[in-house]
């Protein structure tokens, strides 16, 4: 069984995001980046089912700019056996993602893809179900638990009701939570050998894909300040001004 | 894992050994560790650069993209009264502190830059990875490094995810930690490498980059200051640095030998803002990044031997800052590629490591650190007669006066007790030209995963309350510029908090706590600082 891992290169986590003067969008130089958390959980899964005996080989695609690859070197170094990295310049959006995604899943032909629920940076959570509809799999999303059945998985989705747990047939697409795992640190040693681990480069063009936006981006602009809170002397206080001053009770 | 060279630490003085020593030998196998997540996260600096170094170890910089842009184009010096200042005539500074040849950069921008450039030439760097023990050949002679565990909780045991430390050994290992390394520092101890020397001296630095209106923003204009807030007998004073995109660079020194407990850095700093001369330029502007690092500042008299069998020191790991320039990049860069030469012919030549000592003796780094010896230790008879000495030692001797001012304590002995010292009363911040620790700290990025063993370190835990409070008010409270260190209390009881997750990894309590109770040591790998252009 062969699981194809979808990684994205998002600016880190703890960083303070700043949006350009002009409104364009955020500032990304000299800003750390990062593999989008939820991804880390996904390659880790991916990873675990493998040691598992139950998968063969695992492969990590990410698309984007030339640095991007770094995300796919780290997926590399915590256990990924190979990577491929789509290159594409400027903004993309979840739908060519996944077309993009689609051409290598016919290419590749992997029993399962793995992504994370959605990426930090836009929080579109789209590109996972764009991609089902596309190869008209099924699809299992928010995973936070996985089990390989044979030829079948069961899913524990987190949804606003609680959780709840389905089965799908292979293949499948399945976008993971942060609670699905804790992803493993890559070692010093594991750095080394993933240095030496191939990464096929395809431009974007080579796919035949139109990768270009669909959508306009009127502007980005900071969220409104919060107003600084205030310090209740007790319970009594806080309960009063909940139902009173805020109306939330 | 072996290696020829191990390095500790991807600052300007690490990554030019790495740099050096591949230009020398490609064949070498060099390896570089830096405990930051990325190259330039944990430097913090000015930045002017003076690009002497530089020109020599990659003297076609100006074509490889670097991003040194920004030319020194003007230079003012104030001196603040409360309200007033008074502009002294730059042709009055000695040329130590004339910049006109120099550059306004990000020095973490350079770092990362450098690292690009060791990277093409084959050093492997491994950032994420804080060497946290020195390993030691029977000989007793330093064998190597190794990295920290992952994946231990705060009670020691190990977590799923536990992944071990792995040891790094070479047949040298050059330590470039920066300012109060944390490994630097043992050796300094056990080779007694200071022995003869004069105690060490620390500042701590503070910088915010602002981005302020068009008006008040003149790219390529410096200017220091001298005076308020701090009193005539406290060592300090600011930068500003007019940068590209029309950022400023505003940043605070104080020197680490202050005596009033009552005293805090990072309000000094704050408040400094508020002077008139100041704030017309920041007003209107915005705060976009803010962070702390201690100097090292003793210089010459405080320099330790920079040999030992098996390893090197380099950059402000050792002490190689110009205090009186305030500039340490340029003689870290320096250092760095004298150090490299020497492991080149230790590993060629067999020669002996102490050619280091000579290399640095015959070099234009020691002549600089020699001649500018006496200018920090005059400050200790105050603002005043320091200024008055230094324009003759730097301007009419050009530093060859023909003796050495000493320093007699150790920053952590300088404190006196609360009772017989001023309380401060600081200014309530406004939240647009000051701001609280907290929303400063929220800026750095800065993060340790939680669930690990608290990396500052307390000899005696009970010491802070029973003794350190009483008689010094616990000033970690006040000196910690990242708001690390609390005293709360719980039914009427004293505790004293570390929220060890807020540390920017500045050393400053290393460095100051009065009974050197505090221990830094390395967090798990990543955690700390994420500065971006500082
Ligand atoms: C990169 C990343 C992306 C994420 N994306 C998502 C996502 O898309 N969707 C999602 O559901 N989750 C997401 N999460 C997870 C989510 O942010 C956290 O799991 C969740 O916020 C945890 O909430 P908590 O209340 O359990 O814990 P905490 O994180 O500890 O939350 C504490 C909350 O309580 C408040 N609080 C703390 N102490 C006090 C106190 N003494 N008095 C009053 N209030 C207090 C805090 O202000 C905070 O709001 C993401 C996390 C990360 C790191
Ligand atoms: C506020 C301020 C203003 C300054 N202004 C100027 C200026 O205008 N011009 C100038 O030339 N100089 C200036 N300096 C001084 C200059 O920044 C330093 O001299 C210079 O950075 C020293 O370089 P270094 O390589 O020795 O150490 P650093 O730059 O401190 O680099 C050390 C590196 O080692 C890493 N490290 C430390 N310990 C470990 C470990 N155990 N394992 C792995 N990695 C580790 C650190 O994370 C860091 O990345 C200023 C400094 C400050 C604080
Ligand atoms: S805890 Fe120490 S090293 Fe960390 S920020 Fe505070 S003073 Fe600096």
């Amino acid at each position: 069984m062969k699981i194809l891992v979808a990684v994205k290169r998002v600016i880190d986590y703890n960083v303070q995001i700043r949006v350009k003067e002009d409104g364009t969008g955020v500032v990304t130089d000299n800003v750390k980046m990062s593999t989008n958390p939820p991804d880390d959980n996904a390659i880790e899964e991916a990873v675990k089912i493998k040691e598992a005996g139950k998968a063969t080989e695992v492969v990590a695609i990410t698309v984007g700019e030339e640095k991007a690859q770094e995300t796919v070197r780290k997926a590399l170094a915590v256990g990924a056996d190979r990577g491929i990295h789509v290159k594409v310049d400027g903004i993309l959006e979840p739908l060519a993602v996944s077309k993009i995604l689609q051409k290598i899943v016919d290419k590749e032909k992997p029993d399962l893809v793995f992504m994370g629920k959605q990426a930090i940076d836009d929080d579109c959570n789209q590109t996972g179900q764009m991609l089902s509809a596309l190869l008209n799999w099924p699809q299992a999303t928010f995973a936070s638990k996985i089990e390989v059945k044979d030829n079948k998985l069961e899913v524990t989705r987190e949804i606003d009701e609680g959780l709840e747990t389905i089965e799908i047939n292979f293949p499948a697409i399945v976008t993971c939570d942060l609670r699905l795992n804790e992803p493993r640190y890559a070692s010093l040693p594991n750095i080394m050998k993933a240095k030496k681990k191939p990464i096929e480069e395809i431009p974007a063009s080579d796919l035949g894909v139109d990768v270009s936006p669909r959508l306009e981006q009127l502007k980005v602009e900071e969220p409104p300040k919060r107003k600084a809170g205030i310090k209740v002397a007790n319970v009594a206080e806080l309960v009063q001004k909940l139902k009173n001053e805020a109306k939330v009770i | 894992m072996e290696y020829d060279v191990v390095i500790i630490g991807g600052g300007p003085s690490g990554l030019s050994t790495a740099i050096k020593l591949k230009q020398l030998d490609p064949n070498l196998n060099v390896c570089l560790l830096e405990k930051a997540s990325e190259i330039g996260a944990h430097i913090l600096s000015g930045n002017v650069f003076e690009t002497r170094a530089l020109d020599e170890l990659i003297p076609n910089w100006k074509e490889l993209n670097s991003p040194i842009k920004t030319k020194v184009t003007k230079e003012k010096f104030l001196f603040l009264g409360k309200t007033k200042s008074l502009s002294w005539p730059t042709w009055l500074l000695p040329s130590v502190q004339q910049n006109h040849k120099n550059y306004i950069i990000s020095l973490a921008n350079l770092c990362r830059w450098l690292a690009e450039q060791a990277e093409n030439l084959g050093v492997e760097i491994f950032p994420g990875f804080p060497a946290s023990e020195i390993l030691y050949n029977e000989d007793g002679s330093v064998k190597g490094v190794a990295t920290q565990d992952m994946g231990i909780d705060k009670d020691g045991n190990k977590k799923d995810s536990f992944e071990p430390g792995i040891e790094l050994l070479g047949k040298v290992t050059v330590f470039a930690e920066g300012c109060r390394g944390h490994l630097g520092k043992q050796l300094i101890e056990k080779f007694e490498l200071n022995k003869g020397k004069d105690p060490q001296q620390y500042g701590i630095g503070f910088k915010e980059i602002w981005e302020i209106e068009d008006k008040n923003h003149q790219e390529g204009l410096v200017m220091h200051t001298a005076g308020w807030p701090l009193d005539n007998s406290t060592y300090g004073g600011s930068f500003m640095y007019h940068a590209e995109n029309k950022q400023v660079f505003v940043g605070y020194v104080i020197g680490l030998d202050y005596k009033n407990p009552h005293l805090s850095p990072y309000d000094e700093f704050q408040r400094f803002k508020t002077h008139p001369a100041i704030k017309k330029i920041i007003e209107g502007g915005k705060r976009i990044s803010y962070g702390a690092r201690a100097l090292i500042e003793g210089g010459f008299q405080s320099l330790p031997k920079m040999f030992m069998p098996g390893a090197l020191l380099v950059g402000c790991d050792a002490g190689t800052l110009n205090m009186p320039k305030i500039k340490g990049s340029h003689t870290a860069m320096k250092s760095g590629i004298i150090a490299a030469e020497t492991i080149n012919e230790h590993l060629k030549e067999n020669k002996d490591l102490s050619i280091y000592e000579d290399k640095f003796k015959n070099s234009w780094l020691y002549k600089e650190l020699y001649e500018a010896r006496n200018v920090k230790p005059s400050f200790s008879w105050g603002l005043i007669l320091g200024i008055i000495f230094t324009g003759i030692d730097q301007i009419l001797f050009r530093g060859k006066l023909p003796f050495t001012l000493k320093y007699k304590h150790a920053d952590h002995e300088t404190l006196k007790p609360a009772n017989e010292m001023p309380k401060i009363d600081y200014p309530k911040y406004d939240n647009v030209i000051t701001f609280d620790k907290t929303s400063s700290v929220y800026l750095t990025g800065t993060n340790h995963a939680d669930n690990q063993p608290v990396h500052l370190k307390l000899k005696d835990p009970d010491l802070p309350i029973n003794y350190t409070l009483e008689k010094f008010d616990e000033p970690a409270q006040r000196y910690c510029p990242a708001g690390v260190y609390e005293v709360q209390k719980e039914n009427n009881v004293n505790k004293f908090v570390i929220n060890s997750q807020n540390c920017i990894h500045c050393k400053t309590c290393d460095i100051k706590e009065p009974s050197q109770n505090i221990t830094w040591v390395t967090p798990e790998g990543s955690g700390g600082p994420r500065y971006g252009n500082m």
